[in-house]
């Protein structure tokens, strides 16, 4: 625990004040935290606390009615999600979306699509530095596949995987993007025992090996204990804690919100 | 393609076409009334897939926007009038034909520019059934539009491609076989623009990115994918792939009003090759060309001729019953 504290840097992203409403629902209620450099933070709270809409706001689904949210030291009010995945910021999804009728392969390719320069011409000949920039993407996802250990289903379409490696696949695609934050959606929702805690180990390879920074939102506690350096609690759209996971885990106000209180 | 589905390519189609063959010459031994011989056999065959290519050209321009966004796009044979018109009236105010073609691709970029932003942008994310009746709007749109600007009188569209029939193989078949040199252009036309769209879509990152876009709107948004640029850069190639059907088409029989209709003929040779695939899309076009062009010939006779305009319709119907992906289109796979 120690030496991952060290580890540990500057704030990377902050968000401050954000308050997101669809009609009259507000979905978040001035709302504010940091993430920092090289942590695994993890976003916990009951149903419908706002946790995906936190991260649709972050990589900019959602646009907050206030609020801002400095990335890098920038700050940006509202922002396209092609922008926030140029800046660094990939995701994955609570109901997989992965690109079905495409192979594993592909579907990682595409999460290299920023990393090629090459323009439209020399794509169309598909020659030249066009075929050498396709060459030198392609090894980056062949190391992805491997550290992910998905070697052997490489050409198969994601549509025919089961559930736990499209999983795996969708890590995949967001890593080949090199990204600096990864924001993970639920990233063990209906896994079984053993995927889930391959797909624990696999983060945090990725926290070690790469240093990327990651938010992750989950409802195994027992995960959420084991792997995350902090932990912000959401409910009703609103902060209620946010601190090492011990410290959650005393909280009156997040055992209230769990277990209810009784008035 | 694996060497496998090749090599089962290259073996069962002459198989199938020697047993066509075959069957027909046994019909012509059981009566008199059906005519057959080998040589004009072979001469129907390929009229009918010189007839094909140009329905080919057709679906291709349906299969490029089906694959980048899963919508049938209605307008496609508009566009093919549209762009045909376009052309034309180019020419008629005195440009010579290759500046007329660069104009016109321009205008229909242009045009694709104007669609994604008038109206598929505020359609993301919409059903697919939805964005289609937005299409059945613009095919109206452009029908209307175009014959507005450039009247609706029959016009010539002559670019100079021979139109001469000619005799091929004269010395392996016994006075040669007659083909139409214009269908035979528009023939390398084709293979050479369904060459470059295959290798675009199947291995480059604009190919892999429409693709993914029409997979998942949201998820190619996340890994950073700029959808508009996707839309408009499909919508130009496909309305690019438009111009050239329209001056085969417009070239074959005149630009007019009908020409937007030939849509209702690359309904078929869809169905048969897969909506997805663009070498589907050649294969079916050839397949329908070929057949309803013999069946016309060889079997019009026994059913009082004139099948050729359903015989297209039965082999799509046929399709669906045994592979409803289509000869080459992807497997549909549904996990439940």
């Amino acid at each position: 625990m120690s030496e991952q504290a060290k580890r540990i840097g500057d704030t990377l992203l902050r968000v401050e004040g954000i308050t997101l409403s669809f009609g009259g629902v507000r979905a978040l209620n001035d709302v504010s935290f940091e993430i920092k450099e090289h942590e695994i933070l993890a976003i916990i709270g009951p149903n419908g606390a706002g946790k995906s809409s936190m991260l649709n706001v972050i990589n900019g689904f959602y646009h907050p009615q206030e609020g801002t949210i400095s990335f890098k030291g920038r700050e940006r009010k509202r922002m396209r999600p092609y922008v926030a995945a140029k800046q660094g910021i990939a995701r994955t999804f609570q109901n997989i979306a992965l690109f079905k009728g495409m192979s594993t392969l592909d579907n990682i390719m595409t999460g290299r699509m920023l990393k090629m320069k090459r323009n439209f011409l020399w794509q169309a000949l598909y020659w030249g530095p066009a075929l050498k920039e396709e060459i030198e993407n392609r090894e980056f996802c062949e190391k992805v596949i491997d550290f992910l250990e998905i070697q052997a289903i490489r050409k198969t379409p994601v549509g025919r995987l089961p559930y736990g490696l499209q999983k795996r696949v969708e890590l995949g695609r967001a890593l080949a993007a090199e990204p600096e934050i990864l924001l993970l959606d639920e990233p063990m929702a209906g896994m079984n025992v053993e995927e889930k805690e391959d797909m624990c180990r696999f983060i945090l390879d990725v926290n070690d090996e790469f240093g990327t920074t990651i938010a992750l939102i989950e409802h195994d506690m027992g995960v959420v204990m084991d792997i995350s350096d902090r932990v912000v609690v959401l409910d009703y759209g609103r902060k209620i804690a946010d601190g090492t996971p011990d410290a959650v885990r005393a909280d009156q106000q997040v055992i209230d919100a769990y277990l209810g209180v009784s008035h | 393609m694996p060497i496998r589905t090749i090599s089962i390519w290259m073996t069962g189609v002459p198989l199938a076409i020697a047993a066509i063959g075959f069957f027909f010459s046994f019909l012509a031994s059981l009566s008199p009334s059906f005519y057959f011989t080998w040589p004009y056999f072979l001469e129907v065959l390929s009229a009918g897939l010189l007839q094909g290519v140009m329905y080919s050209l057709v679906a291709l321009g349906f299969v490029l926007i089906f694959k980048a966004s899963s919508v049938f796009n209605f307008a496609q044979g508009s566009m093919v009038l549209f762009a045909a018109l376009t052309m034309v009236g180019l020419i008629e105010m005195g440009l010579h034909w290759t500046l007329a073609f660069v104009v016109t691709a321009a205008v229909m970029v242009l045009l694709a520019i104007v669609i994604e932003r008038v109206v598929l942008r505020p359609m993301v994310n919409q059903p697919h059934i939805i964005m289609f009746m937005a299409t059945i709007g613009i095919f109206y749109f452009l029908d209307g539009f175009g014959q507005t600007i450039w009247g609706s009188n029959v016009k010539v569209l002559d670019i100079g491609i021979p139109k001469d029939p000619i005799f091929v193989l004269t010395g392996l078949v016994e006075g040669g076989m007659l083909v139409n040199s214009f269908d035979l252009v528009a023939a390398i036309v084709g293979a050479v623009l369904v060459a470059v769209l295959a290798v675009f879509f199947q291995y480059t990152r604009i190919g892999r990115a429409l693709r993914a876009v029409a997979d998942d709107h949201q998820a190619a948004q996340s890994v950073g994918i700029p959808l508009k640029t996707i839309w408009v850069v499909v919508w130009s190639v496909a309305g690019i792939v438009a111009l050239v059907a329209g001056i085969m088409w417009g070239g074959k029989a005149g630009v007019q009003f009908t020409l937007a209709l030939i849509a209702l003929k690359a309904l078929p040779v869809l169905i048969l090759g897969g909506f997805t695939s663009i070498p589907g899309a050649i294969v079916g076009g050839l397949i329908i060309g070929a057949g309803e062009q013999v069946a016309e010939v060889f079997l019009g006779s026994l059913v009082g001729g004139a099948i050729q305009d359903w015989f297209a319709y039965m082999l799509a119907l046929v399709v669906l019953l045994f592979r409803p992906q289509g000869l080459f289109g992807e497997k549909i796979i549904e996990r439940v």
